[in-house]
């Protein structure tokens, strides 16, 4: 079989890691989970256009595709904020007071989640145990797992996303 | 690569490690480097050269040591001191002590309490003292020898024999026993069979699995490798959770290393025996743990399971006969081979053999990851290795086996943990989880956040899971908030039982077993919720006060029952 070449929607440099990795896997439809991923982690979130192009890529009928990625709890159809916080409510973490900082960080940003702030600058998930119990509660910021948290400083690392300076952030972490 | 190959190795990196008279290990695993032990390690590597000690002393990066609670830890070898809570301003305090030989008081954690002392370890006897990143550390700990010696002087039916003997069972839950599931695969007819490693790891609450994967990477490709040979698989893959990113990491590292060493794809050790093993990574569904519904995800499909029979060693990935098992699992293959199979089943008690490693996690003063003989009681590993409840608070429960587990109430904590016993008070030994409860968690509480749980994560394909789980969860929100009847706690149980026997999949067979064990050893809980309207341990918020009326009708009622 012919490899095919399909040209990308636009001439977004980041389409490249994701033929990447679909002639990585033979342009298979087995390549569908892991070409996604590669989108998600390229684009941030995986919108129509991306949807399309994998699914004629790889041959696989879009509604697949969007099954697919409206199955896992993984992937995200909405574009993010310009930061994420990820709340573990995984059963060490809901033991030890996880509800209570998923509720202030909901009423403080008037956001549930999968939701993004108005502001567009904290978008707040929730996870099922990120494996980090012995922390518990924990709490994901862009990808840092930060634990041991109370909703204080839960809501203090936020608040210096939102401020912006870099003491702050410094000083939330301390 | 020969067995003499395999020992050049070792005696080159022992020769390596032996030019630093001392070691310094920093645990990069998840939980320490969430306390910032990469900023640990840089001040310990900074200080030294300050000192000019570089040539006596080197700073390495080491696995998991279990006391993940108090992190970051750092190790001193050959001395084997363990520094707890170690920040980056203690790294001059502990280079002096490499010279005066003095030990750091104030961060030293003692090894001889029993957190370490009552713990026995198989799996994780690796863990925090070997380099996961170097594949020539494990084997200077004496790994890939159970590979080497197998292929060039063991026939496949021997090393499946060896596993048969220890009488090892599955770790991922159901405790199948490996031995029979591997020569059930080795049987099969086929031009191709796979091997999967299950490394989804979704009940919440348990690491054991992405410790194991980060700290020791190694462990598990052999595991793999030694499976593959058993049964005549040329492919592997390991299924990965996402949420795992340092895991994915250095297993993908691993694979590369122990390629170029020859350890991995074609004919391996000049054998013809060629395996090939690569890394799938999950996307945050817990059903993919599920064989059938995890081998439907490694096809590109939405990871619904399916019927069984035909089951995975028969009819698997692509069709082709496939063996699944548990990273625990495969990482107990490697020193039962080196060691024998008899070595194996001596540990451990009754029909559970080996060790189990648990995530000791929730309200207990040690959290952490553990390893202990089957057989040990759940008090020993509450009070003695978990050092008991903080806070002065009393003990209400202890729940293994995640949403398809039960609460184990204070009356039972001399059971011994075994497959058997744990299943005979309504729970499972399940992957590892293992929550402490105090007097502050409220047990409809806790059976209502597992149905939650269950019901998000129910894939939808059959109807008693999806229809059943959300019913249970509405009736439990219900009592939760004292707005139920008795009339629905007897409608409760029905569904229980209704679900546990017409489910598809293990997920909704198992979904209702947390109400089940809840109403068995805390009814009065429940009861208090209905009518009085009341939690006792003042978690669930009622939305209507009490009224007396209310209360005595009831009582008459569940008299009459
Ligand atoms: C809902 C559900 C979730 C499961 N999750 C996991 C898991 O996260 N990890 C795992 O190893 N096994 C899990 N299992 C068990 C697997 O189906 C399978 O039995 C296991 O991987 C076999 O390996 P073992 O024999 O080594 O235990 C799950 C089963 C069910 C029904
Ligand atoms: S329960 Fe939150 S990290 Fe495991």
């Amino acid at each position: 079989m012919q490899p095919k070449k399909l040209t990308p929607p636009n001439d977004d440099k980041r389409w490249r890691l994701v033929g990447a990795t679909m002639r990585k896997h033979g342009f298979l439809p087995s390549a569908l989970i892991e070409t996604l991923h590669t989108v998600q982690e390229a684009f941030g979130y995986l919108d129509d256009q991306s949807l399309r192009w994998v699914a004629l890529n790889l041959r696989v009928p879009l509604s697949r595709v969007y099954g697919v990625a409206t199955f896992y709890n993984y992937f995200t159809l909405k574009p993010q904020g310009e930061h994420t916080c990820v709340v573990c409510l995984g059963t060490a973490c809901y033991i030890k007071g996880a509800p209570d900082i998923l509720e202030a960080i909901q009423a403080q940003e008037d956001i549930k989640p999968g939701e993004t702030s108005a502001d567009k600058k904290v978008s707040l998930l929730i996870a099922r145990c990120i494996g980090a119990c012995g922390l518990a509660p924990a709490v994901v910021y862009d990808g840092e797992v930060v634990g041991k948290l109370g909703p204080e400083q839960a809501l203090a690392r936020i608040n210096a996303w939102r401020a912006n300076k870099a003491e702050e952030v410094a000083h939330a972490a301390g | 690569m020969l067995l003499d190959d395999l020992h050049g190795i070792a005696k080159r990196e022992r020769a390596e490690q032996a030019r630093h008279e001392q070691h310094i290990v920093v645990c990069t695993g998840t939980a320490c480097a969430s306390a910032r032990s990469a900023e640990v390690q840089a001040a310990l590597e900074g200080g030294i050269k300050v000192r000019g000690l570089e040539k006596r002393c080197a700073v390495t990066p080491g696995g998991c040591r279990g006391l993940c609670a108090a992190g970051p830890l750092v190790t001193v070898q050959p001395q084997g001191t363990l520094y707890q809570g170690v920040h980056p301003e203690d790294a001059e305090a502990i280079i002096e002590s490499l010279e005066t030989g003095a030990v750091v008081e104030r961060l030293h954690c003692h090894t001889d309490t029993p957190f370490f002392t009552r713990q026995q370890k198989v799996v994780l006897e690796q863990s925090g003292l070997l380099n996961p990143d170097r594949v020539e550390d494990y084997i200077a700990h004496g790994g890939y020898e159970a590979l080497v010696h197998a292929l060039t002087e063991m026939t496949p039916a021997q090393v499946l024999e060896e596993v048969v003997r220890s009488g090892l069972r599955g770790r991922g839950g159901g405790g199948y026993p490996t031995g029979l599931k591997w020569s059930t695969v080795a049987k099969a007819i086929s031009d191709q069979k796979y091997v999967i490693c299950n490394g989804d790891e979704g009940d919440p609450g348990a690491f054991m699995d992405r410790s194991v994967m980060e700290s020791n990477p190694h462990r598990v490709l052999e595991g793999m490798l030694l499976a593959g040979y058993a049964v005549g698989a040329s492919v592997g893959f390991i299924y990965v959770r996402a949420e795992y990113p340092l895991a994915v990491k250095r297993l993908e590292a691993a694979i590369k290393q122990a390629k170029k060493l020859g350890l991995l794809g074609a004919n391996i050790c000049n054998t013809p025996f060629s395996f090939e093993i690569e890394i799938r990574l999950g996307a945050g569904a817990f059903v993919c743990g599920e064989e059938t519904a995890l081998i439907a995800s490694i096809e590109g499909e939405r990871g619904q399971p399916r019927p069984r029979p035909p089951y995975p060693a028969e009819s698997g990935l692509w069709g082709k006969p496939t063996l699944i098992n548990n990273v625990e699992t495969l990482a107990n293959v490697p020193p039962i081979l080196q060691r024998g199979g008899d070595w194996y089943a001596r540990i451990g008690m009754d029909k559970s053999k080996g060790t189990k490693v648990f995530a000791l996690t929730g309200r207990i003063v040690h959290t952490g990851l553990i390893e202990v003989p089957m057989g040990i009681t759940l008090r020993e590993i509450v009070y003695e290795i978990g050092g008991g409840i903080p806070d002065g608070k009393q003990f209400k429960a202890v729940q293994t086996g995640g949403p398809s587990g039960g609460c184990i109430p204070a009356d039972q904590l001399d059971l011994p943990v075994t497959y058997e016993s744990l299943a005979s008070v309504g729970s499972i030994m399940g992957s590892g989880g293992m929550i402490v409860m105090d007097e502050t968690s409220c047990m409809v509480d806790v059976a209502k956040y597992f149905m939650e749980f269950s019901m998000a994560e129910s894939c939808g394909k059959c109807v008693p899971c999806r229809v059943g789980t959300a019913q249970m969860y509405q009736l439990l929100d219900r009592i939760s908030k004292g707005e139920a009847t008795l009339d629905d706690l007897a409608l409760l149980e029905d569904l229980c039982d209704m679900v546990k026997h017409t489910s598809l999949c293990g997920l909704g067979q198992s979904a209702p077993n947390p109400v089940i064990s809840t109403l068995k050893y805390f009814r009065d809980e429940y009861l208090a919720h209905i009518v009085e309207r009341r939690c006792p341990a003042g978690v669930c918020k009622m939305s209507s006060p009490a009224h007396n009326g209310h209360v005595s009708e009831l009582a008459h009622k569940e008299g009459v029952r």
